[in-house]
């Protein structure tokens, strides 16, 4: 069988795929690429399924050796990636031969880069999917996050080397915002009108405290009706909740199932890979849209993934 | 009862059976969230119940909050004829103070109750499950004794053992990993609450009610090596 072995596992890399969706009453929530367009790209230009297993990488990437080699694609952000120290092209593949060494760096732009490889990572699947849950230790490798000696397993390779790449203007129109577009939240009523003037006029910037559960914000304040607190209801992703403090929170992958702050805002389907791409100290706005606009734009961006002209081989 | 929907985001809906946490409103969140397990609607993606909602994550691209919407009230107007099975029955041992809860003696002191005091009236109550949230396998317990509420802890603990047994407000519940937390704690159970090897992951579902019978430190340690 082929592997991987992690020289360096970098700041937080992770077995990801699309997630698993449907454990809401267990209270299992869905997990999966803090960016999907890109794993589902990166897991198109290696020759895989979309929703393959593959690692995130997270503002650090990580040393692995390819001992039986395999073929490869890198999608996302540039982490300075070099294959025995020649530059390697993002959202482009590439074959590693056997005893290769991948190499990536610190990011040069967004949060996360996916490391794709053809017939994907294998591990024992958890209610049917690959996907690393942190805080319960569930899925993945082990439930947690890659270290240093890890072995990775990778599947039965499928069709071999092809070289292919994406068309540079179409992959422009995918590219994560910093504007992120949302619908209004089930609490939104409940909010004064000044608190929500100056939410959507405000700058908020990403804080360290941010990872998969959630993205913390500061900036201008939203006072939260009633103290901040309500009946605990089920929590969706992309929602914007704004506890007592009034430093609004977006609820990410690995959120809560549920929750008791009030929520004002969610960012819509089309926005949310473009949260998986935000860092610490990034600085975003947020610009309402009405239900129908939201799913104007996701079918706008699914009609684009589909489009033949994407991927070029 | 007036049921109200609200879209949540682009892709979710929320139900509301009224705004307060009742037997009624939980009865009615669970027939709902049985019905759509037993005959679910195309498109529908995920199901978040709570204590009088039910939230329904759908694929927007398939799916619009109107047509959803319209195909939940027919849904609705069957919901008297969803006869529910009788609710099980789950006793879960804990082994109450010491190092298992450490706040046992605080949360008595605070209530000028005894230690022994607590811990009957806490093990002579009858909780539940209003619904799973949170993490894995966490359950919403409902039922705790209006003697027994108090406040969280000032500073939360960095590490929460897993099976702990806790107070916060008039809410109490078992941690089912090792996560910070910030509920008093007064008790630890052997029992895994959430094990992806077992058929029934969760050891709670909605609406079972649960009693947590007190056991001795020995019989603890029976009870967890027979667990591994």
């Amino acid at each position: 069988m082929r592997v991987i072995q992690v020289e360096a596992s970098g700041l937080f890399t992770t077995v990801q795929d699309l997630g698993r969706e449907g454990f809401g009453a267990m209270g299992v929530s869905p997990s999966g690429a803090a960016d999907p367009i890109s794993l589902r790209l990166g897991n198109r230009l290696a020759g895989n399924a979309e929703n393959t297993a593959a690692l995130e990488m997270t503002l650090l990437g990580g040393r692995f050796v390819f001992p039986q080699g395999g073929i490869l694609a890198l999608a996302g952000s540039d982490f300075g990636a070099t294959l025995d120290g020649a530059p390697v092209e993002l959202w482009t593949s590439f074959e590693a031969r056997p005893g290769q060494t991948l190499r990536l760096g610190p990011t040069r732009s967004g949060a996360r880069c996916y490391l794709c490889v053809q017939g994907g990572i294998v591990v024992t699947p958890f209610l049917g999917s690959a996907s690393t849950h942190i805080l319960s230790g569930l899925g993945g490798l082990d439930g947690r996050p890659l270290r240093k000696g890890d072995v990775l397993n990778i599947g039965p390779a499928g069709g071999g080397y092809r070289q292919r790449t994406i068309a540079p203007q179409l992959l422009d129109r995918l590219s994560p915002r910093k504007v992120l577009r949302v619908t209004a939240g089930p609490q939104s009523d409940s909010f004064a009108e000044s608190s929500r003037d100056a939410f959507y006029a405000g700058t908020y910037r990403v804080t360290e405290e941010s990872n998969r559960m959630g993205l913390r914000l500061e900036g201008t304040p939203v006072q939260a009706p009633a103290g901040g607190q309500m009946i605990t209801e089920g929590t969706s992703l992309g929602a914007i909740q704004v506890p007592a403090g009034g430093n609004p929170i977006i609820i990410f992958v690995e959120h809560q199932t549920t929750g008791g702050y009030p929520k004002i805002a969610n960012v819509i389907a089309a926005d949310l890979p473009s949260v998986g791409q935000l860092r610490p100290r990034d600085e975003i706005r947020f610009e309402q849209v009405g239900l129908q606009d939201a799913r104007y734009l996701l079918r706008e961006q699914e009609t684009l993934l589909a489009s033949k002209r994407l991927i070029r081989e | 009862m007036g049921v109200r929907f609200r879209p949540a985001s682009d892709q979710s809906l929320l139900i509301y059976f009224g705004q307060r946490i009742t037997l009624e409103a939980h009865r009615r969140v669970v027939k709902l969230l049985r019905l759509l397990e037993s005959e679910p609607i195309e498109g529908i993606r995920n199901l978040h119940p709570a204590y009088c909602s039910l939230l329904v994550k759908f694929d927007a691209l398939s799916l619009g909050h109107e047509e959803l919407e319209s195909s939940l009230r027919s849904y609705l107007d069957r919901l008297e004829d969803v006869r529910l099975a009788d609710p099980r029955q789950v006793e879960i041992p804990v082994c109450y103070g010491g190092e298992f809860g450490p706040d046992l003696k605080d949360v008595a002191a605070l209530h000028g109750m005894t230690p022994d005091q607590v811990i009957d009236l806490y093990a002579s109550t009858t909780y539940v499950v209003y619904f799973l949230g949170f993490v894995p396998g966490f359950a919403y317990l409902g039922g705790l004794p209006e003697a027994l509420a108090t406040p969280r802890l000032p500073a939360p603990r960095k590490k929460v053992p897993a099976g702990s047994i806790g107070i916060a407000g008039n809410q109490t519940g078992v941690y089912p990993f090792s996560t910070p937390g910030g509920w008093r704690l007064i008790g630890r159970t052997p029992l895994g609450m959430f094990r992806p090897d077992r058929k029934n992951m969760s050891l709670l579902s909605i609406g079972d009610r649960v009693r947590f019978p007190p056991v001795s430190e020995a019989r603890f340690a029976a009870l967890e090596r027979a667990c591994e």
